[in-house]
């Protein structure tokens, strides 16, 4: 989709221009001080809590007219959600949008990292419906705000003990906990576990907003993003159940889709993006 | 009774303020001069309620003085024990003076073993080495291997008292003190106290008794010390 | 005299809740490898002094100086909050009255002995549980109970288990309030003869705050005699007890009823 005519009335991409610097100085902070989370004053936005305030906040104080901005929903650009934010930035900032993540300069998403590896230059935007890790294990804010700052982290491997010690194996399936740049603990959203190694130095930079919860954190590129394990029962992302029924792809992160009522069900790529590519590419 | 001593008194007094009974005052020993020289046992003798016990406490720091000092050789030096802090009286009781009463505290499930090599381990000895010698001493008192892994709250006072006997007398004190060290003891383990007692005064130690029983008394004691309730006399050789 | 310094120092310590007077004018010293147990009846301060000694609550004035591992001497209040912590989760313990404000119920008997190590960064499962059975064995815990939660143990069991947990970074310092309060006579002698061994085995510095004289006797090797936020008698604990100087003492020791 090529840049339409901004709507009139709006400031570009929608935030006044003392917002998106507010913001942009807690981005920088964010970026100074890799996996710390950062408070700023989250704004009214034209959708409610839980739907990715903070993500839109975020991406609309970054983007410049010259950005190609995707936007995914569960890795893909295809489901409402996904469409409505494409459409709004496309509104209020005029910029080009695109479903191709090589293309992309901003891509903003919910719950996944594209498979297509991410290259310097591109921002990454994570939707970000809590930001505390800790937050299960202690409820206080305060106490979980003391423990960022002494990095006293022990509960949190408390618990991966505990999933061992019961289950055999750490149970924790999405928003699996990180250390960043040997520092900070970080919730890294809920991304499914097996998209965790992607962060690990990745090139491009990835920033995190909570709207709701008003925290922004980020990770600058080639920084250390390790998940949480035990040396002798080492991080392992999960192997895909099966191969892409419409692609093949054994490497990607697969939706399960029911077909029928009978039990019938098929796995494609979670990444549709991703998917179409290798399917163009036979 | 200058130049060698192991343990002596100058002027001790000891004086009982009782709070409780309107302040009442009891004095006790007032001005006593004691001295026990390496090698030799001195008994204490007088009349019930004279104050041997309480001298005895006196010497082995668990009562205070309100008069005069109680000096003890310690790594080579005098120690002033009347005005030592606590660490000192600790490190004296650990290393150089040894104490055996006739009543022994019952600490609930230690057994008698290893309350007797308590002393030895506090002293750096490895646990079996300490082990074995206890076990020596106490197998010496007739104490049979099936109590030694028992705690002592059940003993008779017989063998309560071989305990005590056997933990006074493992780490080897240049100095002890012995308040009735026989008392509920047979005629066979008599003479194993008295044994003990000379083979302890043969390497060198200063003893202090309080003996009830004047056979032992004569049998170990090199002289006696008589304290009377008033100012004391000078001692008096044993006959 | 014994050339070693002491590890844990205070001097001048007050503290008033308004009018009444907490803490008042309060000298303390202990010495690496001895317990020290402060002992008085409700209201003498001296869980405040724990409180004051441990960095958790500021005196009005005075100071608190702790000999570290190192030899360095850092200032308990005034440090600042990371300093302490850091002692806190390495060469200080704590054994609470009540275990429950000591363990984490809702983690595993394991999970709760492990979480120390995990906090100053062991990694390796299989060493932190064999570094945990092996805390239980020694507080005489079934091994087999690892992974049962403290809930289901009886309150006995939850302050061996807190003993472990304190324990398992052999700490220098080891702070305890009323460790004993509130369990039945047999268990409490149980109780007793393992921090014994344990303290001696481990060569601890024990703080320990009382107001039952026989757990005095037969743990501490010096006494604190509180009353009304002042030290009124302290010395050897023998000594404090069968020849007390004091009123207040002499009152103590008197009421104790003979078993």
């Amino acid at each position: 989709m090529s840049a339409a005519a901004t709507l009139a009335g709006y400031n570009f991409a929608y935030l006044d221009e003392d917002t998106k610097r507010m913001i942009r100085r807690a981005l920088l902070k964010a970026v100074a001080i890799p996996g710390h989370q950062v408070p700023f004053g989250s704004r009214e936005m034209p959708l409610p809590y839980g739907w990715g305030t903070g993500g839109i906040q975020v991406t609309a104080s970054v983007i410049g007219p010259a950005d190609t901005l995707k936007v995914i929903d569960q890795g893909a650009d295809d489901t409402t959600n996904a469409v409505s934010i494409r459409r709004f930035f496309a509104r209020v900032a005029g910029v080009a949008t695109t479903e191709r993540t090589a293309e992309a300069t901003v891509i903003q998403t919910r719950h996944r990292i594209p498979e297509t590896p991410l290259r310097e230059g591109q921002i990454l935007v994570y939707q970000v419906p809590m930001p505390e890790p800790l937050f299960r294990l202690e409820p206080r804010v305060a106490e979980t705000r003391r423990l960022h700052a002494l990095g006293d982290y022990g509960l949190m491997h408390v618990k991966l003990y505990e999933d061992i010690a019961r289950q055999g194996e750490v149970t924790i399936s999405y928003n699996y906990p990180v250390m960043v740049n040997g520092r900070y603990l970080m919730a890294p959203s809920p991304i499914p576990a097996f998209d965790n190694p992607k962060m690990d130095r990745m090139p491009a930079l990835q920033l995190f907003g909570a709207g709701r919860e008003k925290r922004i954190y980020a990770v600058p590129p080639y920084t250390e993003v390790r998940s949480l394990d035990f040396e002798d029962h080492p991080f392992e992302p999960p192997r895909p159940a099966a191969a892409c029924a419409l692609c093949g792809s054994r490497d990607s992160y697969l939706d399960e889709v029911v077909t029928d009522d009978r039990g019938g069900r098929r796995f494609l790529c979670s990444d549709t993006d991703y998917c179409a590519e290798r399917r163009a590419a036979k | 009774m200058s130049g060698d001593w192991a343990l002596k008194a100058e002027g001790l007094a000891k004086t009982f303020t009782l709070h409780l009974q309107g302040g009442t005052r009891l004095p006790v020993l007032d001005g006593v001069d004691f001295a026990v020289a390496p090698g030799e046992c001195v008994a204490l003798a007088g009349p019930s309620g004279a104050g041997k016990s309480t001298l005895m406490r006196c010497l082995y720091g668990n009562y205070g003085a309100e008069g005069g000092r109680i000096l003890v050789r310690h790594r080579g030096a005098p120690a002033d024990l009347t005005a030592a802090d606590a660490r000192l009286v600790r490190e004296v009781r650990r290393e150089t003076l040894g104490h055996v009463s006739q009543f022994l505290r019952v600490i609930p499930r230690v057994p008698a073993l290893d309350i007797v090599a308590e002393p030895l381990l506090a002293r750096g000895m490895a646990l079996d080495e300490a082990r074995e010698r206890a076990r020596a001493l106490l197998l010496r008192l007739n104490m049979p291997p099936a109590l030694h892994s028992l705690p002592p709250a059940t003993f008779s006072g017989g063998e309560q008292q071989r305990v005590n006997l056997a933990r006074g007398f493992a780490p080897g004190y240049p100095v002890l003190l012995l308040d009735e060290p026989t008392a509920s003891l047979d005629a066979a383990n008599r003479d194993v106290a008295v044994a003990l007692i000379r083979e302890a005064k043969a390497a060198g130690a200063a003893v202090v008794g309080i003996f009830h029983d004047a056979d032992v008394r004569d049998r170990v004691s090199d002289r006696l010390f008589a304290i009377e309730p008033r100012p004391q006399e000078a001692s008096r050789s044993a006959a | 005299m014994t050339a070693d310094a002491p590890i844990l120092e205070a001097r001048g310590l007050s503290l008033r809740f308004g009018p009444v007077p907490a803490l008042d004018d309060v000298a303390l010293r202990v010495w690496p490898g001895e317990v020290v147990a402060i002992l008085g009846e409700s209201g003498s301060g001296k869980t405040s002094l724990l409180r004051v000694l441990s960095g958790a609550l500021p005196a009005d004035t005075g100071e608190v100086l702790y000999r570290d591992a190192a030899g360095a001497v850092v200032p308990v209040h005034g440090s600042g909050e990371a300093a302490l912590r850091r002692l806190a989760r390495t060469e200080w313990g704590f054994v609470h009255q009540n275990p429950r404000d000591g363990l984490r119920l809702n983690v595993s008997a394991g999970g709760n002995v492990g979480e120390r190590l995990m906090a100053v960064g062991a990694r390796h499962y299989g060493g932190i549980r064999a570094a945990a059975a092996e805390w239980l064995r020694r507080v005489e815990i079934d091994p087999a109970r690892m992974d049962d939660l403290p809930r289901d143990f009886s309150g006995g069991m939850q302050q061996r288990l807190q003993i472990a947990r304190t324990l398992v970074t052999r700490p220098r310092l080891v702070f305890m309030d009323e460790p004993t309060g509130g369990l039945d006579v047999s268990v409490q002698a149980r109780l007793l003869d393992l921090i014994r061994a344990l303290v001696a085995g481990l060569g601890l510095a024990v703080l320990l705050v009382t107001h039952d004289i026989a757990v005095a006797r037969l743990l501490a090797h010096r006494l604190v005699v509180m009353r009304r936020g002042r030290v009124v008698e302290h010395g050897l604990t023998d000594r404090v007890l069968d020849d007390p100087q004091h009123e207040y003492t002499q009152l103590l020791v008197s009421s104790v009823l003979a078993a």
